[in-house]
This record gives C-alpha cells, sequence and structure tokens, in this order.
C-alpha cells in the first residue's frame, strides 16, 4: 500500500470547482428551447390543445354540460360565427351559454363551439393512444432485436410461437377448444423451453431431439423481417380496410393506428440499441453483474430515447391527420360525436354558402398538426447534442 | 452482384407469401361477411346467400379459401363479388386514371422541390430558406381534404372552372382545345395537391443532403482552389448530393397505387384509390386483395431497384 501524504496534494488544482457552470437538465432544456423560437411556439400551441381538450371533455360530457353539442335548433341553422341567437324563438335551455354562436352552427343547427370542443378530446386521445401504442410496441421490439438479436432460436421455441399465434387466430374464428389448447400449448412451453436449455445442458442428445434444439434463426432476423413484411402493406389504405370491417368506435380506431405504425420506432430503436450495446458504460455495467433487464431500462433506453421523443411527436401529428381522414371519408367515431373530420365532412356540401363549417374545423386541425411537428422538429435540434452551442 | 440479385429475390418473394397471408386473414378473420352486408335486401333470400357462398368458396376453410383465391389471382380469373367482372381488367382501366394523376403529380413534385431544396440550402439561414422551412411544414401538416376545398373555392371563384371529375359534366363535343384544356384543369388540380406533399418532404430532403455535402472537404478544397461559386455549388456539390436521390426513383413505385383515397374521392376521380375505397364500403373482397397484393409487390420491387440503382450509381457500394 502506498501511503498517501496528503500535504503533498497540492490544494487548489482547479479539480474541485465545477469546469463548467453547472446547469441541471431541465434548466438547459428551457434555454435551448427558448432559443427556438418554433419549437417554443409549437409547445405553447400544443400546451393550449391539451388544456381546450380537457376543458372541452369536462364541458360537453355528462347529462348536462355547460355546452351542448347535441342540441338541434332547426330554425338556427346556418348562423355565421360571432352571430346572436334569435332568443325569442328558443327555449331557454337551447340558448347558447356564451350568448352568441362564437363558430357559428351548422346545418342543424348545432352550436359548432361546442361540437369543436368535444372533438379536441377525440383529437387528443387518439393522437396519444395510437402513438403510445406505437412506441411501446416500437421499444420492445426494438429492444429486443438489438440487445438479444444474435441470440438463435431455436425450431422447439419457433414451433411454440406458431402455437400461439394459431390458437389466437382459432380462438378469433370461433374454434374455442382447439385454440385455447393451442394458446395454452405455447404459452407453457416457451418459459419452459428457457428452462430445458439449462436442464439439458450437458447431457448428449438423440438426434431427432438435436434437430429439435438447433438454432434456426436469429430474433433479430425474424422481427426484421417481420417489420419488412408490415412495410409492404399500404398504410392509409390498410387502416381503412380494418376500420371499415371492425365495428365504428374510436377505441378500434386508436388500436388499428398504433397497431399499424410501430415499424419506424422499431428500427430506429434497434439502431440505437446496436451501437450502445457496444460503448464501454453498458461493457462496465454487465461487467458489475447488473442484470439484462437493468441495463436496458437503466442504461441503454434513456440513452436511446431521444430519436423515439422526436418521432412519436411527429407521429402524433401523422395520427391526428389519420383519424381526421377517416372520420372525412365517414370511418370515424360514429355519429352523434362530433370529431373535427366529420365536422368538416357534414360541412362540405355547404362549402360556397357556410365556408365556416369547412375553415373551422380545417384551420384547427392545420395548427395543432403544425404545432406538433413544428415542437417535433424542434426537439430534435434540442436533443442533438451536435447542435449544442456550448 | 449476381448472388445479391438471387439472394434478395428469394427473400421478397418469402416476404410477399407472409403479406399475402396476413392481407388474407386480416380481411377474412374480421367480424362480418359479405353476403351480411345489406341484410334488409328482399334479393337476399336464404338461399341466394348460400349459392353465394358456394359460389365464392366462402363454406370452405380458410386455407381452402387461401389456395384458391392465390389460384385464381395468378391465373387472372379472380372476379369481383360486386358485378362479376374480372378484377385485373377492372384494375386496368381504373388504373390509367390514376397514372394521369401520378404522372403529373410526380413531375411536378421533382421539378419543384430540387430548386427549391437547393436555394434553401445555398443560403441557408435567410429569409428564404426559413420561409421556405415554414412552408414545407405547412405543407406538411395541411389536411389533405381541408386543402383540396381551399383551392376548389380558389380555382372555381376566380378562373370559373368546374373541377369535379375528369371532365366537366355533360359537356359534350367541344372543339378539341376545349376538350384539352377541360382535361388539363380537371387534371391539374388533383395532381397539384398530390404533389403538395410530396414536395415539401423532398425539399427538405434536398437541403439538408446539400447542406451535409457543402459542409465536406471536397467543397471546400473546390472554394479554397477560387472556383467560382456557381461552380462550387452546382458541379462539386450537387452532384454528390444527388446520390440518394437515385434510389428515390425506385420509392416513388408504390405511389403509383397507392394513389389518393381521399384526393380521388373528393375529385369523384375514377381512380385506384377511389376503386378501392368503393370495394372497402362494398365488402369486395377479391378486390381488396388484389390490390393490397399489387401494392406489395410494387413495394417490394421499389426497393430492389433502387438498391439495384444505388450499386450501379455508387461505386463504394459493393454487395
Amino acid at each position: 500500500m502506498i501511503k498517501v501524504d496528503k500535504k503533498n496534494i497540492p490544494q487548489n488544482t482547479g479539480m474541485e470547482r465545477p469546469l463548467a457552470p453547472k446547469e441541471s437538465r431541465l434548466r438547459e432544456f428551457r434555454r435551448l428551447l427558448k432559443g427556438n423560437r418554433p419549437a417554443f411556439v409549437g409547445l405553447i400551441i400544443f400546451v393550449l390543445f391539451f388544456c381546450t381538450a380537457l376543458a372541452g371533455l369536462i364541458l360537453t360530457s355528462g347529462p348536462k354540460p355547460i355546452f351542448d353539442p347535441a342540441i338541434v335548433r332547426l330554425q338556427e341553422k346556418l348562423r355565421p360565427p360571432l352571430s346572436s341567437p334569435h332568443l325569442e324563438t328558443m327555449r331557454p335551455e337551447e340558448i347558447p351559454k356564451l350568448g352568441l354562436y362564437l363558430l357559428g352552427t351548422d346545418d342543424l343547427g348545432r352550436d359548432v363551439f361546442a361540437r369543436m370542443m368535444q372533438g379536441a378530446w377525440v383529437s387528443l386521445t387518439v393522437g396519444f393512444v395510437a402513438v403510445g401504442i406505437a412506441v411501446f410496441i416500437g421499444i420492445v421490439m426494438g429492444g429486443i432485436s438489438g440487445y438479444f438479436g444474435q441470440n438463435l432460436m431455436r425450431v422447439d421455441q419457433i414451433l411454440s410461437l406458431v402455437a400461439l399465434l394459431l390458437g389466437g387466430g382459432l380462438l378469433a374464428v370461433g374454434a374455442f377448444v382447439l385454440g385455447a389448447a393451442l394458446l395454452l400449448i405455447g404459452s407453457v412451453y416457451i418459459p419452459l423451453s428457457l428452462w430445458l436449455k439449462k436442464g439439458l445442458g450437458k447431457r448428449p442428445l438423440r438426434k431427432w431431439m438435436r434437430v429439435i434444439f438447433t438454432g434456426a434463426i436469429s430474433i433479430d432476423t425474424l422481427i426484421m423481417r417481420f417489420v419488412d413484411i408490415m412495410l409492404c402493406f399500404p398504410s392509409f389504405f390498410l387502416i381503412l380496410t380494418v376500420v371499415a370491417l371492425l365495428p365504428a368506435s374510436m377505441y378500434n380506431i386508436m388500436i388499428v393506428i398504433g397497431l399499424t405504425s410501430w415499424m419506424g420506432t422499431t428500427r430506429f430503436v434497434r439502431a440505437e440499441f446496436l451501437s450502445l450495446r457496444e460503448q464501454d458504460f453498458v461493457t462496465a455495467a454487465r461487467a458489475l453483474g447488473v442484470s439484462n433487464w437493468r441495463i436496458i431500462f437503466r442504461h441503454m433506453i434513456p440513452n436511446a430515447i431521444a430519436p423515439v421523443l422526436v418521432s412519436a411527436t411527429i407521429g402524433i401529428a401523422t395520427a391526428i391527420l389519420t383519424e381526421a381522414g377517416l372520420s372525412f371519408l365517414g370511418f370515424g367515431v360514429p355519429p352523434p360525436h362530433a370529431t373535427w373530420g366529420n365536422i368538416l365532412s357534414d360541412g362540405k356540401r355547404f362549402i360556397f354558402d357556410a365556408p365556416w363549417l369547412t375553415f373551422i374545423p380545417g384551420l384547427v386541425i392545420l395548427i395543432v398538426v403544425l404545432s406538433f411537428n413544428l415542437f417535433g422538429e424542434g426537439l430534435r435540434d434540442i436533443l442533438n447534442p451536435k447542435l449544442r452551442e456550448r | 452482384m449476381i448472388s445479391f440479385i438471387g439472394r434478395s429475390i428469394i427473400q421478397k418473394i418469402i416476404t410477399l407469401f407472409f403479406v399475402s397471408v396476413i392481407s388474407f386473414l386480416i380481411i377474412h378473420l374480421a367480424p362480418g361477411e359479405p353476403s351480411l352486408v345489406d341484410p334488409l335486401n328482399p334479393k337476399f333470400t336464404p338461399e341466394m346467400v348460400e349459392r353465394f357462398r358456394k359460389e365464392f368458396h366462402l363454406d370452405r376453410p380458410l386455407h381452402i379459401q387461401y389456395l384458391y383465391f392465390y389460384r385464381d389471382l395468378f391465373t387472372g380469373k379472380t372476379v369481383s363479388w360486386k358485378d362479376n367482372q374480372p378484377v385485373l381488367k377492372k384494375i386496368w382501366e381504373r388504373f390509367k386514371n390514376s397514372l394521369w394523376l401520378f404522372i403529373v403529380g410526380t413531375i411536378l413534385t421533382w421539378t419543384l422541390s430540387f430548386p427549391i431544396g437547393i436555394r434553401s440550402a445555398i443560403v441557408r439561414g435567410g429569409l428564404y430558406d426559413r420561409s421556405a422551412t415554414f412552408f414545407s411544414y405547412l405543407l406538411i401538416s395541411i389536411p389533405g381534404f381541408f386543402f383540396a376545398y381551399i383551392l376548389i373555392i380558389f380555382v372555381v371563384n376566380s378562373f370559373h372552372v368546374p373541377v369535379i371529375g375528369m371532365e366537366t359534366f355533360g359537356i359534350g363535343e367541344p372543339p378539341w382545345y376545349r376538350w384539352l384544356m377541360d382535361r388539363i384543369w380537371h387534371l391539374l388540380v388533383p395532381s397539384v395537391l398530390g404533389a403538395t406533399g410530396g414536395i415539401a418532404i423532398l425539399s427538405r430532403y434536398v437541403r439538408s443532403q446539400m447542406l451535409e455535402v457543402e459542409g465536406q472537404d471536397y467543397v471546400r478544397t473546390a472554394r479554397a482552389k477560387g472556383l467560382p461559386e456557381e461552380q462550387v455549388h452546382y458541379k462539386h456539390a450537387l452532384r454528390n448530393a444527388l446520390l440518394p436521390f437515385v434510389t428515390m426513383f425506385g420509392l416513388i413505385l408504390p405511389g403509383l397505387i397507392g394513389g389518393s383515397v381521399i384526393i380521388e374521392s373528393i375529385f369523384s376521380w375514377p381512380g385506384m384509390g377511389r376503386m378501392a375505397y368503393e370495394a372497402i364500403l362494398a365488402r369486395d373482397y377479391p378486390i381488396i386483395l388484389t390490390v393490397n397484393f399489387i401494392s406489395a409487390v410494387l413495394v417490394l420491387a421499389g426497393t430492389f431497384l433502387s438498391d439495384i440503382f444505388y450499386m450501379v450509381v455508387d461505386p463504394r457500394i459493393r454487395l
């Protein structure tokens, strides 16, 4: 042991002082965001939209909503924005709470302002839930593919996977007994097979068992080929087909949009994981005996999340546009419920007489989607360390 | 090279097989059957439904149906359930209409986005660049159907030409120049709409490629040699920046069939997208599946072509 003589260590090397002014991550983020004006504006609009949607949910739902989007006033149809109602012809509960039609009325005399408020919540939830599903699948698939990718799947594991899928399919068709049996076999066998490998590791195997236990295909190949397959489908057409075949509901739309848009995230996450896995801090963590899952969740995902966040923000914009497009074609949320897409779609017949029915929802969709896109692009610049000025 | 081509063709055929299986399953496992589309129609007696199911093998198990369907598709015998017309003939008819939209849209996209993108890269940070950036975000974010109505109002109010359909309804037999102008007007508005998103995205891409190349050492060398700016930009930088776009020629192939369901239905354009939309409404499975299959083939062919192009153009890539 070398004895350290404390007196010989120079006291003022400058090492104790922080080299750069310390800045917490949040403050740094705020500073960078303020420097990027479009992103800042995008964020403000996004927050406003969020509040509006929440307010819309509270104010337009329930048995006695403050703004009732469903009141039909046939004598008041197609009134332009900011016009005041003819009070003498209306029952008291029909009078709009604001005292005037802020955004006009549609062809049934429904208050467009109330309908827009109701539609905001649909757009918000569809955007967030669909992207949430897509990001979740993307991170799981991309993470598995990037981290465990080179492990080979054995023939027996592939067979049990096929059994699982087939079982699910059969359950959906209606062959319950066979389907449930296959599902059960598959789900029991997969954990068992992981254990079997350890248990059988040393013993010599018979010939047929050796065939079954050979590695056939790497997990990475399997997942990436699946991504390729999914990318072959024309996305809007696929969404349209599935939504048209399923019963109309908001949840189906979210799920379908989510299930058809995870491929990009998977590729990002896989690429990030492949490069992160070779980094020194991961090797160090592994040398310390940290478990695989802790490495993935504690060390790798925080480092890989930046491009995912960016693509998720832009994905929300795309999902809102897709939902509006579906509503416009008549496949969206079923009718009495208002969405921005179906307000516009109902209003298109009166495009020359009542242009506000087209322009209000159109402009609102445009502004919200634009804000998400600008914020996403700004986020890309902010999170990119290469572009930071220090 | 040969081995790469062989391998990728085999891989693509396998992918195509899975695509066909998955699309078949999606369609057939969805609740509801085509025979149930219109239960109130008095012509749909139980016997009719039974005959219908027998005719189109709907009473057989799924895997047999799958084999029947793709056998018919490859021998060209698939018929639409709606009107018993051969599917391939129907698609071909509609395809010819969509092709015009596609050609005009593609020409617009590629001729407009390059100058815009190159100029914004050269004057980076300037007013032009910033406004081009903003407008491209605006065009990406605008919902297609909303933009369509703005354009319709604009064109109808300021030029007094109708733009719905492929030609003016009831125009009869006008002199050829009137007919030509009419056709061009009807074609122009939807293709401009179809091109806007493409212009916005492609010009951004051109800009970023150009910026990347402008930062390279050989561009600095060219400038240091004292070459005039035009020569640096257009000869040294642009040629290298063009490389990735060669591959994009392959990737526009899928656009041939994807078309736009929304734009074609707004303009009542009798193209592929609209046919697919009608087929979805009528649950005409053969048409939906065939369109899906063809578009998957086009996607795969497009990526294959772009790989080949890349290998031919870029000497650094040897597979």
